[in-house]
């Protein structure tokens, strides 16, 4: 830099000048940034469930079986257990977000993905899920099942 | 879609080539290990050669999902949702990694996005790199020999990279790629069947092979151990354990002639442990 430095006056405005061109450029580059960042960034996902679904039909499952069904944007799973009581759960694994499956030979809930076991209440039981599912309430309302979120107490 | 003229051939030719890329990334790795190729000049030269070895396997795991097939859906949830473990950044990465909360159709285009453009990028810098080093800095003989070399210089043998070197490598790619061919013909590698994002994982889910010994690692971790989750555990010891292996050529010793003995042993048991917990996680159910 051929800057006088006994020049105080012409090195201020040597530096003015460089804070204005450097701020500039950064806000600019800012400006080019954000966007692409936000671009980049998904926007949230409204989850359209609500908070009851019609799950199946009367008589659609046999005892001892479970099936799948949409919560929303989730997929969640509803069992008529051996007893003839209906059992509703939320299928994503709690370990690492597989989709889990009712197993009748088991008579318990279980992931393909690395063994989890829960049983029908949710509860896990083997393998490394580290929480329950999430249980939901079911209502038979004529003849169709009615899943709705548990209120929270 | 299923029915464009020989698109089974393109379709195995790529499946088959990506797979034994990964593997013949992994034997290379390994080879340089065992004769210690990474000594004193040559870190950086290892360091980018790892570095590839991670992207390579992007290139798995992007590519993996994007046939949208059940194995492929599945693989890539837990796959996400591993990544979601690591403390702090984890969360973000992973929403980032599939464009939502969940593995939907914007997660295929994202990972399209890297598979085409992203890490080519990246590997094509890389590769530069490693080459540009690899030529600069010469080929690496076993310590052994380089004693041999500094005791006595008329044993030294070299050939001319160029023709010499570079007319056997022709003679090797021809051949290689004859057996890929071969390979992809007899054996094509099917399409699975289609995701469904509302269905049960099927029972014997397993990621690609070369996953499987991380997978199989997970899978033993038990779900706490103490007070840490045991998935973050195997997330943070694996990372840690790369990043060692990564700076392997840092513990190793600068002269020759004393190469050190545990060094070797950890690569040997590095290779046992990998080929092992693969066919554990192969055989297990
Ligand atoms: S995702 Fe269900 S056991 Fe791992």
């Amino acid at each position: 830099m051929s800057v006088d430095e006994n020049s105080p006056s012409g090195s201020t405005r040597r530096s003015v000048i460089e804070y204005f061109v450097g701020g500039g450029l950064l806000v600019s580059l800012a400006s080019f940034l954000y966007p692409v960042m936000r671009y980049l960034v998904p926007p949230p996902v409204v989850d359209l469930g609500g908070d009851e679904v019609i799950a199946a039909k009367v008589g659609a499952l046999k005892p001892n079986s479970g099936e799948i069904f949409r919560f929303g944007n989730h997929p969640g799973l509803l069992i008529l257990a051996a007893d003839g009581t209906y059992h509703a759960l939320s299928a994503t694994c709690t370990h690492l977000g597989c989709t889990v499956q009712y197993r009748a030979d088991m008579g318990e809930v279980w992931c393909a993905c690395h063994n989890g076991t829960y049983g029908i209440d949710g509860r896990n039981i083997s393998g490394p899920p580290p929480r329950p599912l999430d249980v939901f309430d079911v209502h038979v309302r004529g003849d169709e099942i009615y899943v709705s979120r548990k209120r929270e107490a | 879609m299923t029915k464009v003229q020989y698109g089974w051939l393109i379709r195995s030719i790529h499946s088959w080539s990506a797979n034994l890329m990964i593997f013949f990334a992994f034997v290379h790795m390994f080879s340089v290990a065992f004769l210690k190729a990474y000594r004193k000049p040559r870190e950086l030269t290892w360091i980018t050669g790892m570095l590839l070895l991670f992207v390579v396997m992007g290139f798995g795991f992007s590519g993996y999902l994007l046939p949208w097939n059940t194995l492929a859906f599945f693989a890539t949830k837990v796959g996400t949702e591993i990544a979601g473990q690591v403390p702090i950044i984890g969360k973000p990465m992973m929403v980032f990694l599939r464009g939502g909360d969940e593995v939907t159709g914007a997660t295929l285009t994202r990972f399209f996005g890297f598979h085409v453009a992203v890490l080519p990028g990246i590997v094509g810098v890389l590769i530069a790199v490693h080459l540009f080093l690899v030529q600069r800095l010469g080929m690496s003989v076993p310590p052994k020999t380089e004693v041999e070399w500094v005791k006595d210089p008329s044993a030294r043998r070299d050939i001319k990279f160029f023709p010499n070197f570079a007319l056997r490598e022709m003679m090797a790619w021809y051949v290689a790629m004859g057996a890929l061919g071969a390979l992809a013909a007899i054996f094509p590698w099917d399409l699975g069947t289609k995701a469904d994002l509302f269905g049960s994982a099927p029972a014997g889910i397993k990621p690609e092979w070369y996953f499987l010994f991380m997978f199989q690692t997970l899978k033993l971790i038990p779900s706490k151990v103490w007070f840490m989750d045991g998935e973050v555990l195997g997330v943070l010891g694996c990372g840690l354990a790369g990043l060692l292996w990564v700076l392997l050529p840092f513990f190793e010793s600068e002269q020759p002639s004393r190469p050190r003995k545990w060094i070797n042993g950890l690569v040997i048991f590095a290779l046992v442990y990998v080929i092992g917990m693969s066919v554990y996680g192969f055989l297990a159910k």
